[in-house]
């Protein structure tokens, strides 16, 4: 179970999307896990065969746990399993001596604690409670139905959601994310946020922008694009901004139990607010790389998918800075909360039209406040100050973002 | 296509985008960024819906100066 937040302890697999025997490759989704916070695309990190599942769907696994053995396909056990896999053998994997099974689908060394044998389902506080899984457990009290009445098929008998009449709500739905638990991502918010005021010292800074250049570059350009083409000025904003993470590498990157780590790559956070309360901040990797229309395409499709589900592991657990906008409806300027253990947060304020001084005189301007709420162990406010002007003098060259 | 079966076209692909907007009492006339509450990232989502389902590619000038269903269904209605 990888972790897929500083604040992650645990989290359901709601769906296996491969089979034991299936074939993987690096980078494949293979299941779904459900946290307090949204529905998250797991994906492996070797290539290699499924051989078997340690944990069933609808299992609450802590952070660390094994969830699957991945082989290199010598151990395959079922014999439907031949027929059912890609019959081209890839020598790679059969050869290789590095692809003796690993029971361990993480990236994240610090989430990883030593293999454990079996991973441990949550155990009921009382031992008199029936035995189900709390994904079961909750999908019961929302149907209304009382656990005593059903009949468990997993480990001890354990009610699990497949014990359950209705088809299981594996996966938040387009309707917004009816099927998970708005309650519990608050919860969840609620400990990131006061963690983030408990342990990092703060400060503030804020500067408004000339959009001016941004607005004329960004009418020009889309103007000849469909609507599938075209981009908003929040791709710009995150573009300038990853730019300047690039060159104030103290902005960027985490602060554990031994001070500071600078991240090798830039992967700007963005917090993504979900119709009906809550929100996420998926990061895009390596956002300074990617050219303007790759990173609006990105930004979309992330947006889609915080609201209907499906985020990936890595672009939850991967943020290292991240950037929050209030959009159209908000308000002139915002200063964010850090994410930890993140060690900025850009704000970025409603573009409107004001007054501004240009030259000798008065101009109305789109302009925005963009603020910079960083943690004061890292670095000095001269350097935050630095930063926004980066952004700034490279939001006045949108050409060349 | 007549007015209404463009309206319900239209709604059809604004539900998509924001499920929670309840299509039994939407007002043709209210704000779809201050009334239902759609972001530029929605916005930008519709027009490409609009664009796909009805063949209509509203230029970004255009597009923004329509600020709710109605504008937009008499924007439509002299293209289709």
């Amino acid at each position: 179970m990888p972790s897929m937040g500083a604040d992650m302890d645990s989290g359901t697999l709601v769906e296996w999307k491969v089979k034991p025997g299936d074939r993987v490759k690096k980078g494949q989704v293979i299941a779904a896990v459900e946290t307090s916070k949204a529905v998250l695309d797991v994906e492996v990190f070797q290539d290699g065969v499924v051989e078997k599942f340690y944990v069933e769907e609808g299992t609450e696994v802590d952070v660390g746990a094994p969830l699957a053995l991945i082989g290199d396909g010598s151990g395959a056990q079922a014999p439907e399993i031949a027929t059912e896999t890609e019959t081209s053998p890839e020598p790679e994997t059969t050869t290789e001596p590095e692809t003796i099974p690993e029971p361990e689908t993480t990236p994240e060394p610090e989430s990883t604690p030593e293999p454990v044998a079996t991973p441990v389902a949550r155990t009921p506080e009382h031992s008199d409670r029936i035995p189900a899984s709390p994904a079961a457990r909750r999908a019961a009290r929302e149907a209304g139905l009382t656990l005593a009445d059903l009949q468990g098929s997993g480990p001890d008998g354990a009610i699990v959601l497949r014990d359950l009449p209705d088809p299981q709500p594996s996966r938040p739905d387009s309707r917004g994310g009816a099927a998970f638990d708005r309650g519990q991502m608050r919860a969840t918010i609620a400990a990131a946020m006061s963690r983030a005021k408990r342990e990092i010292p703060h400060y503030y800074l804020a500067t408004t922008v000339d959009l001016h250049a941004a607005e004329q570059w960004l009418t020009h350009y889309n103007e000849q694009q469909p609507p599938n083409s075209r981009l908003l000025m929040s791709a710009l904003f995150m573009k300038a901004t990853a730019l300047a993470l690039a060159r104030y590498s103290d902005l960027n990157g985490h602060y554990g139990k031994d001070g500071f780590k600078p991240a090798p790559q830039i992967n700007l956070g963005m917090a993504v607010h979900l119709r009906g309360g809550g929100l996420v901040a998926p990061a895009i990797l390596e956002t300074d790389k990617l050219p303007l229309p790759a990173l609006m395409h990105q930004l979309r499709d992330l947006v889609g998918r915080a609201r209907s589900g499906g985020l990936r592991a890595s672009e939850m657990a991967g943020g290292t800075a991240t950037v929050t906008a209030l959009g159209d409806r908000g308000v002139d300027t915002v200063y964010g909360v850090i994410y930890p253990p993140q060690v900025a947060m850009i704000g970025i304020g409603r573009a409107r039209r004001r007054p501004l001084a240009v030259n000798d005189g008065i101009a109305v301007r789109l302009a925005v406040d963009l603020s910079l709420a960083a943690d004061h162990r890292v670095c000095d406010g001269h350097l935050g100050a630095l930063f926004l002007n980066e952004i700034e003098r490279l939001l006045q060259q949108p050409e060349a973002l | 296509m007549n007015r209404d079966e463009l309206r319900k076209a239209v709604l059809e692909e604004l539900s998509g985008i924001a499920p929670d907007i309840d299509l039994a009492s939407f007002d043709d006339n209210a704000s779809l960024q201050d009334e239902y509450d759609l972001d530029s990232m929605d916005s930008l989502n519709l027009a490409e819906a609009v664009h796909k389902r009805l063949g209509v590619n509203i230029p970004d000038q255009d597009y923004a100066r329509l600020r709710n269903i109605a504008d937009l269904l008499d924007y439509l209605e002299g293209r289709l």
